[in-house]
C-alpha cells in the first residue's frame, strides 16, 4: 500500500490511543481517590507509550528528519484521526469510566487482530499492547459493575454516562478507504469483523453491572475524517501549547 | 547474543525506578555486541510507556562511556518483554527491597482477581495480604497491603 495511506492508517489507531491518553493525563492530582488517581495517569502513561512507538514508526515513513513530536504536536485539529468518543470530556467519574470501558473493548479486540498484522512494526507494537489494555479493560470493566451495582446514585450516573457515550460507539467500526487498502494488503483490521463479538462483551458487562445497553438507532460521527466535536480543539489547545509558543523547544 | 566481555559492565547499570535490580537481572537486555570500534546495545522496553527506558539508554552509554568505550543503544519491540525473563537473582533482589516478585500467569490472575490469597508480604512473609489498586506506584505494580503487619507494598505484576 503506499506511504501516505499507511500513514494515514496509523493515525486512524494511534491518534485515540493519544487523545484517549491526554484526557485521562487529565486526572493526574485530581482522581476521586489516590487509588483511581495512579491508576489513570497508569493507563494514560501506556496509552502515550504506544503512542510514541506508532509515531516513531511513522517519523520514519515521513522521513525529511521529522520525529515522533512533529507527529504529535504539529498536526492541526483536522489532521487527527481519532474517534470522536476518546476526545469527550471527563465530565464526571461515570463518563471517564464508560469512555474507558467502550475504548478498552474495542482496542483488545482490534489489537488481537492487529498482532498479525503483516506490517512487523505494527505487529510488535500490538503484541506489547494487547498486555497493557488487558490491565485497563478488567480495570474499567471492575468499575462499570462497581458503580452500576453500587449505590442508587452511582448508578444514577454511570448509566447517564453509558446513554450519552454510547453514541459515540458506532464509528469504531467504520472503514475509510485507507482502511480497506490496508485490511487487502494484509496490514490492516477489518473492525466491521469486530462489531458483534463488541456488543455481545459489552452487553455482558452493563448486564452485570445491572445497567442497561442503550437503544440507538442512530450514532455520532466524524472524528476518523478529522471532523471532531467542539472538546478537540480545547485539548489540543492543551496538548500543543508549548511547541505551538516556543517552537522547537526542549524539555 | 549478548559478548561476555560486556557483561560486567552492563550489570553495573540498574532500573533507574528499582535502582537493586540491574538491568541485566531485569531481562532487558537483548544483545549487545561488537560492531567495529563501538558496541551495540539492544533493549526493549517492559511497559510501552516506561518513562524509565529513555534514562536507561542514556545511563548504558555513560558506563561504556566511563571505560572509554563508544556504544549505542536500540530500542526493540518484538519480541516483548515477559516478567519471565527476570533472574532469580533478580527476584531476590525485588523481595529484599520490599517488591513481592511476579507469579507464573495463572497464579498471578487469580490474585489480582482476589480469588486467592497467595502473594506474600515481603516484610513478615504472611499471604494474608489484599489488593488495594491493579495500578500501584508504575506502571509494572499492583499495591497490596498486609493484613498481618499491615505494611503496604508493591507486586510486581506478571506480564507474558
Ligand atoms: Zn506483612
Amino acid at each position: 500500500m503506499n506511504k501516505e495511506n499507511l500513514i494515514q492508517y496509523i493515525y486512524s489507531i494511534a491518534d485515540n490511543s493519544l487523545i484517549l491518553g491526554q484526557r485521562m493525563s487529565e486526572l493526574c492530582g485530581h482522581g476521586p481517590s489516590l487509588e483511581t488517581d495512579i491508576a489513570c495517569t497508569n493507563m494514560a502513561l501506556d496509552l502515550l507509550g504506544q503512542t510514541r512507538s506508532y509515531y516513531q514508526y511513522v517519523a520514519t515513513l515521513l522521513g525529511e528528519g521529522k520525529t515522533e513530536d512533529d507527529v504529535a504536536y504539529l498536526r492541526t485539529e483536522r489532521e487527527y484521526k481519532n474517534v470522536l468518543l476518546v476526545e469527550q470530556p471527563n465530565t464526571h467519574f461515570g463518563y471517564v469510566i464508560a469512555r474507558q470501558f467502550f475504548y478498552d473493548t474495542f482496542h483488545l479486540l482490534l489489537l488481537e487482530k492487529l498482532q498479525f498484522s503483516t506490517d512487523e512494526t505494527l505487529a510488535a507494537i500490538a503484541k506489547k499492547g494487547i498486555k497493557e489494555v488487558s490491565y485497563h479493560k478488567r480495570f474499567s470493566s471492575d468499575w462499570i459493575k462497581r458503580l452500576g451495582d453500587g449505590t442508587a446514585e452511582s448508578h444514577q450516573k454511570i448509566q447517564e454516562a453509558i446513554t450519552d457515550l454510547w453514541a459515540y460507539t458506532g464509528e469504531l467500526f467504520d472503514m475509510l478507504p485507507e482502511d480497506q487498502e490496508a485490511v487487502e494488503a494484509g496490514i490492516g483490521v477489518d473492525v466491521t469483523t469486530l462489531k458483534e463479538k463488541y456488543q455481545e462483551q459489552i452487553k455482558n458487562v452493563l448486564d452485570e453491572a445491572t445497567l442497561s445497553v442503550p437503544e440507538l438507532q442512530w450514532f455520532q460521527r466524524g472524528g476518523k475524517q478529522g471532523i471532531h466535536s467542539e472538546h478537540m480543539g480545547f485539548l489540543l489547545a492543551d496538548l500543543q501549547y508549548m511547541q505551538r509558543t516556543y517552537p522547537n523547544m526542549k524539555w | 547474543m549478548i559478548d561476555h566481555t560486556l557483561i560486567t559492565i552492563l550489570e553495573k547499570v540498574s532500573d533507574p525506578e528499582i535502582p537493586v535490580l540491574s538491568i541485566m537481572d531485569m531481562g532487558v537486555v537483548r544483545s549487545a555486541q561488537w560492531k567495529e570500534n563501538k558496541v551495540e546495545v539492544s533493549i526493549t522496553p517492559t511497559y510501552s510507556g516506561c518513562p524509565a527506558m529513555d534514562v536507561l539508554a542514556e545511563d548504558i552509554k555513560a558506563a561504556f562511556n566511563e571505560k572509554g568505550i563508544i556504544s549505542e543503544v536500540k530500542l526493540v519491540l518484538a519480541p516483548a518483554w515477559t516478567t519471565d525473563w527476570i533472574t532469580a537473582r533478580g527476584r531476590k533482589a525485588l523481595e529484599d527491597y520490599g517488591i513481592a516478585a511476579p507469579l507464573d500467569a495463572e497464579a498471578d490472575k487469580e490474585a489480582l482477581l482476589g480469588n486467592k490469597k497467595i502473594i506474600k508480604c515481603p516484610q513478615c512473609g504472611s499471604t494474608e495480604t489484599k489488593m488495594i489498586s491493579q495500578f500501584g506506584s508504575t506502571a509494572c505494580k499492583a499495591l497490596f497491603q498486609c493484613e498481618t503487619c499491615q505494611e503496604p507494598f508493591d507486586y510486581f505484576k506478571c506480564l507474558k
